[in-house]
């Protein structure tokens, strides 16, 4: 069953188009990174698939729909907008009682259990604690949520690498299973890149890119070729190409293993890789177009 | 289509094991404790405001024990207890006008409205919640701390009667508490809360809109109509119909003067003229007109 589901989903901000008749499709149990530039319209679709702004096109999240039903889908749906959002006059254990009042699916036991393994007392204040506490509680009241759709815009934005190990670390061991599903958009791709089941690229409000894990895998590589040989390399109609120390590297969608592996050493590209190899052509394209 | 969209949630929720939904009224009253955790000054100030007026008024009356006579009368005590009861409901009045100023507009600026809207809780929820502190809770806070204050009062007026020798007795008879207290309730009830509730969602309302400066936004319109009927009409109608609503001057509060020792229930507690009063209906009207679009800026405006 789809966990969400969007058709010509739109949203303008003025004359600026956020999302330009987005079509989408995420299916339950499934990991997806949401990548793109700063303004690509990631968090516009996010939010609109949280319910916190209102779009134009058919968008369903777990059956219901986000703008009309927020209250109810937030029953079933978790998210963390931000790495600083929780009140700053708060304290760790009035979030606990808020929570454990308001939330029929939250166990009060699990999120102690979380933060009893941090040095977070629940007699603190939020702005006593350091970004990356605030963080950890964060992510321990979210994980001690049975939902089935756990939405991450940045949330390890400004975090030391520890951390940010730490973060995807707990989510994959302590929360994640085949039933839930989590979105995460952010900048730092490389270090989710093997969490990942899906991974999606939007570029001004378009979506260019999407495929799962698998199939990313099998269908782009990446040739590291000597200057002698790049012109029967460039042959094969490399997708990009760019200069390490001397060599270059081109990147081929569905192009030949073994001819290429004649020419030079092949490896998998990493999600960063590609992402700037589509957001250039992207550019070209549209640059070539004007 | 319409079926089948219908039917999925459902498909959705089966699978939870724990109840689905948790009650309005819980929602509520955290939302409501939840205000109180933030805006600590709904119940500091009163509280603060009630300890200074009784030390005040404690330093006045012992004073007067070395003087040739007693500060405090103890045939006609009851001034200074009506005194600092005022002084309290002028505090309720600024900690409710300070609250909703902000209380729409504090967790959009901290971005916080992010972390309450992931949380199961409507928008309309956290918004009556939000009204209901100045409808509500600081009207009750103010009536009992007024109640605890004014028992206080009489403790050291006791002791200060006692010791210069003159009667308790008369002190105590002199005193109408349960009349006062009475009135008290009333004239909160009435003048405090039911009286200025539409100037308060009126501020919920700024605040839920305003980009910055909720306080300006909310006073210039006021200050605009004022403006412009003093230039043309060369009147304050306007002004002083504002200015009235919020410090509680309710139709059922107009007494005479001289009606005290008669039954209050019958020459103060004129319910039957703030009920057929309109101006009260129109403000409810006014504050639900305003609480509705409260409701629908907190769902459509982003955090600043």
């Amino acid at each position: 069953m789809a966990c969400i589901e969007a058709r010509h989903l739109r949203k303008a901000f003025g004359s600026t188009l956020a999302l330009d008749d987005i079509d989408l499709r995420v299916e339950e149990g499934r990991i997806l990174g949401l990548l793109g530039p700063n303004g690509a319209g990631k968090t516009t679709a996010l939010n609109a698939v949280l319910g916190l702004v209102p779009y134009e096109g058919e968008l369903r999240v777990l059956g219901r729909n986000p703008w009309t039903e927020r209250e109810q889908l937030m029953r079933d749906v978790s998210f963390i907008a931000d790495v600083a959002v929780l009140p700053r006059w708060i304290r760790v254990s009035q979030v606990l009682d808020y929570v454990a009042g308001v939330h029929p699916r939250f166990d009060r036991g699990k999120a102690e259990g979380f933060l009893a393994k941090t040095n977070i007392r629940t007699t603190s204040k939020v702005r006593e604690l350091s970004k990356g506490m605030v963080t950890q509680l964060h992510l321990a009241m979210v994980m001690a949520i049975d939902a089935r759709l756990l939405v991450l815009d940045e949330p390890t934005l400004g975090l030391d690498i520890l951390f940010r190990k730490q973060f995807y670390d707990s989510l994959l061991n302590d929360y994640f299973d085949s039933t839930r599903t989590i979105v995460i958009a952010t900048h730092l791709v490389d270090e989710i890149q093997h969490v990942l089941t899906d991974v999606m690229f939007i570029d001004r409000g378009h979506i260019v890119f999407n495929s799962t894990m698998e199939d990313f895998e099998s269908r782009y590589l990446e040739v590291i070729v000597n200057p002698e040989r790049l012109t029967a390399a460039r042959a094969f109609h490399p997708m990009h190409e760019r200069q390490v120390i001397g060599r270059s590297v081109l990147l081929f969608d569905r192009a030949d293993r073994e001819q290429l592996s004649a020419l030079g050493e092949i490896r998998t590209p990493s999600i960063a890789d590609l992402f700037v190899a589509v957001m250039s052509n992207q550019t070209g394209a549209q640059g070539a177009a004007k | 289509m319409n079926a089948q969209s219908n039917a999925m949630p459902e498909a959705f929720q089966a699978r939870g094991v724990v109840p689905a939904s948790i009650p309005a009224t819980q929602s509520f009253l955290w939302s409501v404790r939840r205000e109180l955790w933030e805006y600590r000054s709904i119940y500091l100030a009163p509280l603060s405001v009630a300890a200074v007026a009784l030390l005040a008024f404690s330093v006045s009356v012992i004073a007067g024990i070395s003087e040739h006579q007693l500060r405090l009368d103890p045939s006609r005590p009851q001034r200074p207890f009506d005194l600092a009861a005022g002084l309290m409901m002028l505090t309720g009045i600024l900690v409710s006008v300070f609250y909703c100023v902000d209380a729409l507009h504090g967790e959009r600026r901290d971005r916080s409205i992010l972390f309450w809207k992931s949380m199961p809780v409507s928008d309309a929820t956290a918004v009556l919640a939000k009204a209901s502190i100045p409808l509500v809770v600081v009207p009750a806070l103010i009536f009992v701390i007024t109640i605890a204050m004014q028992c206080m009062m009489l403790l050291v007026s006791s002791a200060v009667v006692l010791v210069s020798g003159e009667s308790v007795t008369t002190l105590w008879k002199s005193l109408p508490l349960a009349r006062m207290w009475w009135l008290l309730l009333y004239h909160i009830v009435t003048a405090h809360a039911l009286w200025p509730f539409p100037i308060y969602c009126w501020l919920l309302l700024v605040s839920g809109w305003a980009p910055r400066a909720t306080f300006l936004w909310a006073a210039l319109p006021v200050v605009t109509i004022a403006g412009i009927e003093g230039i043309i009409f060369r009147t304050a109608g306007f002004a002083g119909l504002i200015g009235r609503r919020l410090f509680g001057d309710a139709p059922a509060m107009s007494m005479a003067p001289d009606s005290m020792g008669l039954d209050p229930l019958t020459t103060h507690v004129t319910v039957g003229r703030l009920l057929s009063s309109p101006g009260l209906w129109i403000g409810f009207a006014m504050a639900a007109l305003f609480l509705a679009a409260a409701v629908r800026f907190r769902r459509y405006r982003a955090p600043i």
